[in-house]
């Protein structure tokens, strides 16, 4: 059987981890490659890793990186930052990636990802959607790291760029962001209905309670999360973790009797 | 000695980390003049059919990994796309296979509990073996894999199916023909569970 898959989801900026906070206050964790080492340890089920300064920067993806990156991977890794064009997600596969995730280019140019789906394959290409609540209870899909709305509704853009060729959508909830007080449950709700495509929730986990609601609700999905696996206790000390195979199991279980 | 095709897809550094740390010796061919003499080769790859067929073709290498494979009968393991391309044809792409495996690739379908399951199929799954040992040694029972992908090899003799998984019904998650063996999930990225089947072929 298919089982959810608990992905932790880390942030590069000046060569080094980051995590933010509503995507802001980014503190720095540690050392990549050291956090792929523990990671692989802990045989987590996939990584994400997005470069949060390359799009901001207007500057590509740094291939060196990704590379070193990829060859310590034991897990599947899933790249974002930086992509804009065919030949750069060509050459970040080329690295050893198994997926490449763009954001900000697929907003800007939607056509883009019919082209990588026909060169790197559907299943290769991963649509990160930033997301905010609104004043009016509805969601809003942002760019520039939660910074620049863009008036679209994150719901019916899902439901486009499933259509147009993307394998999986990354439900990032900018309002969750390190608050690690639960995922919003219904944004993902809301995306589920809308594509038939894997979907993956980031942003709000803060215990395997918080994945295990999520995995009652929606059964297998991705449940991707930040904090909860680089902090420790309420004063946030870094310490890379993340559940033990008996321990990881068990939730699933219980949650998807639940 | 392993040789790993390196004709530009796939992750090719995590194979060859994983078999220097089994200390195997392993390289990574790039010329038809090293693909010649290789004993036991991996063809690995992530990417659609007919990119990674262009791909192989303009590598350079595809008359001497046909050499080596068909006339030579040099064992060869396909990963994911390289297991695919080793089929005549797929529902994925326009371009010929290799056509090492009496198979085509199609499309998975299929329904679970909730309808119709959803494409790609993607993370771990469980994975059972046929039959004991070979490629599958100590993978006999509770071994799982990470598969990402939406289409499936269909062997046409059901004896080629050397291991199913099981997504809105039972597919080919490895195949062999004599010295031709495909896996289509990601040995090199698959934990222990993975670094047991490359080590497997590397001692068949």
């Amino acid at each position: 059987m298919l089982k959810p898959r608990i992905i932790p989801c880390l942030l590069v900026k000046d060569k080094g981890l980051v995590k933010t906070r509503q995507f802001a206050q980014p503190k720095y964790v540690g050392d990549p490659i050291n956090a792929v080492k523990v990671f692989n340890e802990k045989q987590v089920d996939e990584l994400i890793v997005l470069d949060i300064e390359a799009s901001v920067q207007g500057r590509g993806p740094d291939y060196g990186m990704i590379r070193n990156l990829a060859t310590e991977c034991r897990m599947p890794l899933c790249y974002g930052g930086g992509i804009k064009t065919v030949e750069q997600a060509e050459r970040v596969i080329a690295q050893g990636v198994e997926k490449v995730a763009i954001s900000s280019a697929a907003i800007d140019d939607p056509d883009l990802i019919g082209r990588l789906a026909q060169v790197i394959g559907k299943q290769s290409v991963v649509v990160v959607l930033d997301v905010k609540r609104n004043a009016a209870g509805g969601y809003e899909l942002y760019l520039a790291r939660g910074t620049q709305p863009t008036g679209i509704d994150p719901v019916r853009f899902a439901a486009e760029v499933s259509a147009r060729g993307a394998g999986e959508i990354v439900i990032n909830a900018i309002d969750c962001d390190g608050e690690m007080s639960g995922y919003d449950l219904e944004l993902v709700a809301r995306v589920r209905e809308a594509v038939t495509v894997p979907i993956t929730a980031l942003g709000g986990a803060g215990s395997l309670k918080d994945i295990g609601a999520l995995l009652a609700r929606f059964g297998v999905i991705g449940a991707a999360a930040g904090s909860f696996f680089v902090f420790k206790g309420i004063y946030r000390a870094v310490l890379i973790s993340y559940p033990g195979p008996v321990e990881k199991e068990q939730m699933i279980q219980d949650s998807i009797r639940a | 000695m392993i040789s790993i095709v390196n004709y530009g897809l796939g992750n090719i550094q995590a194979i060859a980390n994983i078999y220097r740390q089994l200390n195997v010796p392993v390289r990574i061919v790039t010329t038809a003049e090293e693909l010649a003499v290789a004993e036991r080769l991996i063809l690995p790859g992530v990417g659609s059919f007919d990119w990674a067929m262009t791909k192989l073709a303009e590598s350079g290498m595809r008359s001497v990994l046909d050499e080596v494979v068909v006339s030579r009968g040099r064992k060869v393991l396909g990963i994911c796309v390289g297991m695919q391309m080793m089929a005549a044809s797929s529902e994925e792409g326009a371009l010929k296979g290799l056509g090492w495996i009496d198979a085509d690739v199609r499309k998975l379908c299929g329904t679970d509990g909730s309808g119709e399951v959803q494409l790609p199929h993607m993370g771990w799954n469980d994975v059972v073996p046929r039959s004991t040992g070979g490629l599958f040694a100590s993978l006999e029972e509770g071994s799982r894999f990470y598969f990402l992908h939406s289409y499936a090899v269909r062997p046409f003799r059901d004896e080629d199916v050397l291991a199913v998984a099981e997504y809105g019904g039972d597919f080919a998650a490895s195949v062999r023909a004599n010295n031709i063996y495909g896996v289509q999930f990601h040995p090199e990225k698959s934990h222990q569970w993975g670094i047991q089947l490359l080590k497997n072929f590397a001692e068949l």
